[in-house]
């Protein structure tokens, strides 16, 4: 039986959103020899208002390359917490920011609030990192794709020079994300 | 050597173009066409071409001809608005036979519409946009790696009939990231258009070949002749003899029609058990696909005939196809473009429905289940 796995990062324009899923997807296409599309939506503004990617990874071929029953929401805003959680299948995973999404919503599905923002701007220097932290974290809650493929994946797509700050984000998110794993 | 990459629509437009030979571009950013030129502004000049950012989408479509005219193989990318303002010089390139190719990456409409939101609106556009008889020839790739194959294909058809051709993407297909898998050592089918063989002085630009389409010389190699948007004879100069004329337009017209078995293509999917069709194209047949798989799960023979090339209209296969089975839906992100030429074409011999959306939103695969489903106890 094939399978077929479908996140949604969500948030708003310029949280880098994009970016994750475009890594989440090549580090599985590429890495870990898994099929993936990564597709978004978002308005016409550069930044703010709303932004979302979807990634879907398969050992299958993939038609359809939108999200039709999440299986992992990440939400990064509250306005993509309340728009979003309902597309989240039964059994599924929502991890939000812990600072940003202060109304928890309420459903059929495993939360994980984990102060995303607040760890890129402690542990990494700047809440740009978020959504490398994210990366880590999801890469510690679930286990979709290898450690070692996300790593090869956010090296190869960061700027130059950025790889070593980048990978480090990745591990302050890996390790937050095990904890929380745990504690479950 | 096989290499594994995960790109989008866009960059495969890119780069299937620089892999048909093309070595000009001149366009004008628009969303959700602008990673096209992004690309190609940074490609394009190391493979010894000429990019231009023009200043508008007219100016654009005008020297993507003057350039074809010289040799080139030319291309610009724009959307909706954009190929708008580039219908009057289609017409001139069919009239003039200039080979090119223009995508056209769907947005909604009208007018600026919905930027960065996918629609398949312009379908009726690609095909009577500009005035007067025409055949036009419009490719719908749904794939990333489709792309890539049908941006040389697009060439190919550009550069053997002397026509220009319409690649037709939305947004979704233009932004989705998908693996694809490319070979660096792959033989590619690659076709030039055909050069005259006679001395310039015995040149006739527009000569009635057994073929129906004339060599095409470049200029600057020698051969003096004459473009125009008019009517004109043999010798490329305006003419109101309606001798000429008929002969001229329905030779444009020909070199088309008695080509389509090259021309059309569509792909048959999963049709022969099938006791309800689907016809659509682009990235709606993602949906349709999804939702057949789901369907079939059920119980429901589904299956779908994939429009591949839109126009020519694949006339023959639908005609085929709707007298096999009775039920068909078609499904599109507009409001029954292509519904209404498969009506044409089945002749009344199958039961047409239609599927649409004009949202924004890609159609949801749930949404295509639950129309076929409600129509199984009707």
């Amino acid at each position: 039986m094939s399978f077929r796995y479908e996140i949604r990062f969500s948030g708003e324009g310029g949280q880098g959103l994009v970016l994750a899923g475009k890594i989440f997807a090549e580090a599985a296409a590429i890495y870990d020899g898994l099929n993936a599309t990564q597709s978004q939506s978002y308005g016409p503004e550069a930044r703010g208002g709303s932004s979302r990617s979807e990634v879907i990874v398969s050992d299958d071929e993939i038609d359809y390359p939108k999200a039709v029953s999440i299986d992992l929401l990440l939400a990064l805003t509250q306005e993509a917490c309340d728009r979003y959680y309902a597309d989240v299948k039964e059994g599924g995973v929502v991890i939000v920011d812990a600072a940003a999404v202060q109304t928890i919503p309420e459903g059929n599905f495993k939360i994980f609030q984990v102060p995303i923002i607040e760890l890129a701007r402690q542990k990494v220097g700047k809440p740009l990192f978020a959504n490398i932290v994210a990366l880590g974290i999801i890469a510690g809650i679930v286990d979709v794709v290898t450690e070692d493929a996300l790593k090869s994946a956010i090296e190869a797509r960061v700027p130059k020079g950025t790889e070593e700050i980048n990978l480090q984000a990745f591990q302050v998110g890996l390790q937050e994300g095990k904890k929380y794993l745990t504690s479950f | 050597m096989n290499v594994i990459r995960v790109m989008t629509g866009n960059e495969a437009c890119a780069e299937g173009a620089l892999a048909a030979g093309l070595s000009f571009f001149a366009g004008y950013p628009i969303t959700p066409s602008s990673e096209i030129a992004e690309e190609l502004a940074e490609l394009l000049p190391c493979a010894e071409g000429v990019f231009i950012q023009m200043e508008d989408e007219l100016a654009s479509i005008g020297a993507v001809i003057g350039a074809s005219l010289t040799g080139a193989k030319a291309m610009t990318a724009t959307s909706g608005p954009g190929f708008s303002l580039m219908q009057e010089n289609i017409g001139y390139a069919i009239m003039a036979e200039v080979p090119c190719v223009i995508v056209n990456v769907m947005r909604g409409g009208p007018s600026t519409g919905l930027p960065t939101l996918p629609s398949q609106g312009d379908v009726m556009q690609a095909r009577w946009g500009t005035h007067g008889d025409h055949q036009i020839i419009a490719l719908a790739p749904y794939s990333v790696i489709e792309i890539f194959d049908l941006t040389i294909r697009a060439f190919n058809l550009a550069e053997k009939y002397r026509t220009p051709v319409i690649l037709l993407l939305d947004e979704i297909l233009a932004h989705v990231s998908e693996k694809v898998v490319l070979s660096d050592t792959a033989v590619r089918v690659i076709i030039d258009r055909i050069i005259p063989q006679e001395a310039p002085e015995a040149y006739l630009p527009y000569r009635y070949t057994q073929n129906l389409i004339p060599p095409m010389a470049p200029f600057g190699s020698g051969y003096r002749y004459h473009v125009t948007g008019l009517a004109h004879d043999e010798t490329g100069f305006p003419t109101n003899d309606p001798v000429e004329i008929e002969k001229l337009l329905f030779r444009l017209q020909d070199k088309i029609i008695r080509n389509r078995d090259d021309i059309v293509q569509v792909e048959e999917f999963l049709l022969e058990d099938a006791e309800i069709g689907i016809i659509s194209y682009g990235s709606s047949a993602r949906s349709c696909r999804h939702a057949i798989r789901q369907l079939r799960a059920q119980g429901v023979r589904v299956g779908m005939l994939r429009l591949i090339t839109i126009w020519p209209f694949a006339n023959v296969k639908v005609e085929k196809w709707t007298k096999n089975i009775g039920k068909w839906y078609v499904v599109e992100m507009n409001m029954g473009q292509i519904a209404r030429e498969v009506e044409a074409a089945a002749h009344g011999d199958a039961t047409i429905f239609g599927i649409r959306q004009i949202n924004g939103e890609p159609i949801n695969p749930e949404f295509i289940c639950q129309k076929i489903k409600d129509g199984l106890n009707v």
